[in-house]
């Protein structure tokens, strides 16, 4: 039987479009540091470090080699983990493992990176398949404009629905001091900007953020010492689908539904949308806002965008996606699946400053990369009952 | 891989279903696709097994050349094209192409010439090169016919 696990502190750094001030061992420290201090730890508390980024971005690999001064990695075991855009999320269910193991009682979970020191969509586009893929794929930005295309044909969703998910985003970042882009917009400014691929909008999409993030994770015994109002751990999962981008169902994310439906089940969970307080969703574009909202089961196939009309994911209503801003407003890709755990985690302590939902019981936070791929973690302010 | 006058010392294996895709695109300008013989599916490209039934896949099948737009984009922001090392020439119709016969989708350029014909469940054909090499490029693009 798994040892039940809790996040007892959290660390971001003070994320920008590029951060010339620090390399990358110093940027990683700066939330290692921040994260130590939250849980009131030192570095020699620590058993063992995750830490993962998108590897091949900034042209130097083996992060776990090269970091170990900043992440405190010195003589401790120290796991990469790297899962494309679902990396921030993969380490902290790596990290979830490794304590729910019994293996080690606190581990430090490390994600980052420096997007100003490459080229995203180049670098993106080399991580799918040489002969079949790249000659028309060009980075996310394609693939995700694909994906709105077959949505939008079937469900009859149009652009102006998702530019009020980017707008309900980049409002919420106001409230979060560690989010890139902190200005409001309104629809016609999001249907004005430019098109980049067609239905996406500039201001439909995520930007490429400097920046790392922190957690800690303890098991049952040290948690409750440490911690107040730990955020105990109900269920991880994650699931990959296949190999070639043409295998895709272009417009439903089946990995979101296998994830969200095995994750759901395990904690009893059957009315998803009462029983959640509230969401961080790896959303790399504002489409994704109708889209996933779906797959993961808060409402049924083509119904996402009249739920997101209502303010009903606003702050404030039934159910808050993205009170940091979410992916749109700040993303260092392999710190952004952490950084959504960490914010799910903040509201679950109850420490979410002026981003926090009241009274939240259950907390959810997703990752996605890869060929569409879903990483998920359930948070929770009881103790898991299993 | 070559582009241009660059080189690259990168030597892609494309597999023994994929070079009898190529050989039948390069010599006969056909399409092959390759079905499972436990779910049915017809995959494109082929490839050696069916992740879902995890499943070794022989049977091959010809597929369109026709077929319809599943999906598609109009790329219209520039970018570094890891293939060349150059600018990637925008803007560019990329398209998810489902063969006439086929289950899955095929990713290759659209022509955009008249931007209103573009959209999911047009017609749409190969055009093909003049000179075959057995390589991707043999098709050049699809376009729209109706």
């Amino acid at each position: 039987m798994a040892k039940r696990v809790a996040i007892v502190g959290t660390g971001q750094t003070f994320h920008k479009s590029h951060r010339p001030d620090v390399n990358g061992q110093e940027l990683i420290n700066e939330a290692v540091q921040r994260a130590l201090r939250d849980a009131g730890l030192t570095i020699g508390d620590i058993d063992a470090i995750v830490i993962g980024n998108m590897d091949h971005f900034e042209g130097i690999n083996y992060v776990d080699c090269w970091s170990v001064d900043g992440a405190g990695g010195f003589m401790k075991p120290v796991l990469k983990i790297t899962t494309g855009g679902t990396t921030g999320c993969t380490i902290a269910i790596g990290g979830y493992h490794l304590v729910a193991s019994g293996m080690y009682d606190k581990v430090l979970v490390i994600g980052w990176e420096k997007n100003s020191e490459s080229d995203t969509s180049g670098a993106i586009t080399t991580a799918f398949d040489p002969i079949w893929d790249r000659l028309v794929f060009a980075g996310a930005i394609s693939g995700l404009a694909a994906e709105a295309q077959a949505y939008m044909a079937r469900y009859g969703a149009t652009d102006r629905d998702a530019a009020r998910v980017s707008v309900r985003d980049r409002k919420h970042a106001l409230n979060n001091p560690h989010a890139q882009l902190r200005k409001e917009v309104s629809i016609e400014e999001v249907l004005a900007s430019p098109m980049l691929a067609d239905p996406i909008h500039l201001l439909d999409i995520c930007p490429r953020t400097d920046g790392a993030c922190a957690v800690v994770m303890a098991n049952e015994d040290s948690a409750e010492k440490l911690c107040e109002n730990p955020d105990w751990i109900w269920g991880t999962g994650n699931r990959h689908s296949y190999a070639y981008i043409g295998d895709a169902d272009m417009g439903r994310l089946t990995s979101m539904e296998r994830t969200a439906r095995e994750i759901f089940k395990k904690a009893g969970i059957r009315e998803p949308r009462k029983e959640i307080n509230v969401i961080e969703l790896y959303q790399p574009y504002s489409f994704a806002g109708i889209i996933w909202i779906e797959d993961m089961g808060i409402v049924p196939p083509g119904k996402g965008a009249e739920y997101i009309w209502s303010g009903a994911t606003d702050m404030g209503g039934e159910l808050p996606v993205n009170p940091s801003g979410g992916v749109i407003s700040c993303n260092p890709i392999g710190a952004t699946g952490l950084v959504r755990c960490a914010e799910a985690a903040m509201q679950v302590m109850g420490n979410a400053e002026g981003r926090q939902v009241p009274n939240v019981n259950f907390a959810v936070s997703t990752g996605f990369g890869g060929c569409w791929w879903t990483d998920m973690i359930l948070h929770g302010k009881k103790k898991p009952n299993y | 891989m070559e582009s241009g006058d660059a080189a690259q010392p990168f030597d892609y294996a494309v597999g023994m279903h994929g070079s009898k895709f190529f050989k039948e695109l390069r010599d006969n300008k056909k399409i092959m696709g390759i079905r499972c013989p436990k779910c049915g599916k017809v995959y494109v490209p082929p490839r050696g097994v069916c992740g879902p039934c995890f499943q070794e896949m022989s049977e091959f099948v010809e597929v369109g050349p026709g077929g319809y737009i599943g999906t598609y984009t109009i790329l219209r922001f520039a970018f570094i094209d890891p293939e060349t090392g150059h600018q990637k020439p925008v803007p560019y119709g990329y398209g998810f192409i489902k063969f006439d016969g086929a289950d899955t989708l095929f990713q290759h350029y659209i022509d955009i010439e008249d931007e209103k014909k573009v959209k999911i469940g047009a017609r749409v054909e190969p055009v093909f090169a003049a000179e075959r090499k057995g390589t991707i490029k043999d098709i050049q693009y699809f376009r729209v016919v109706d």
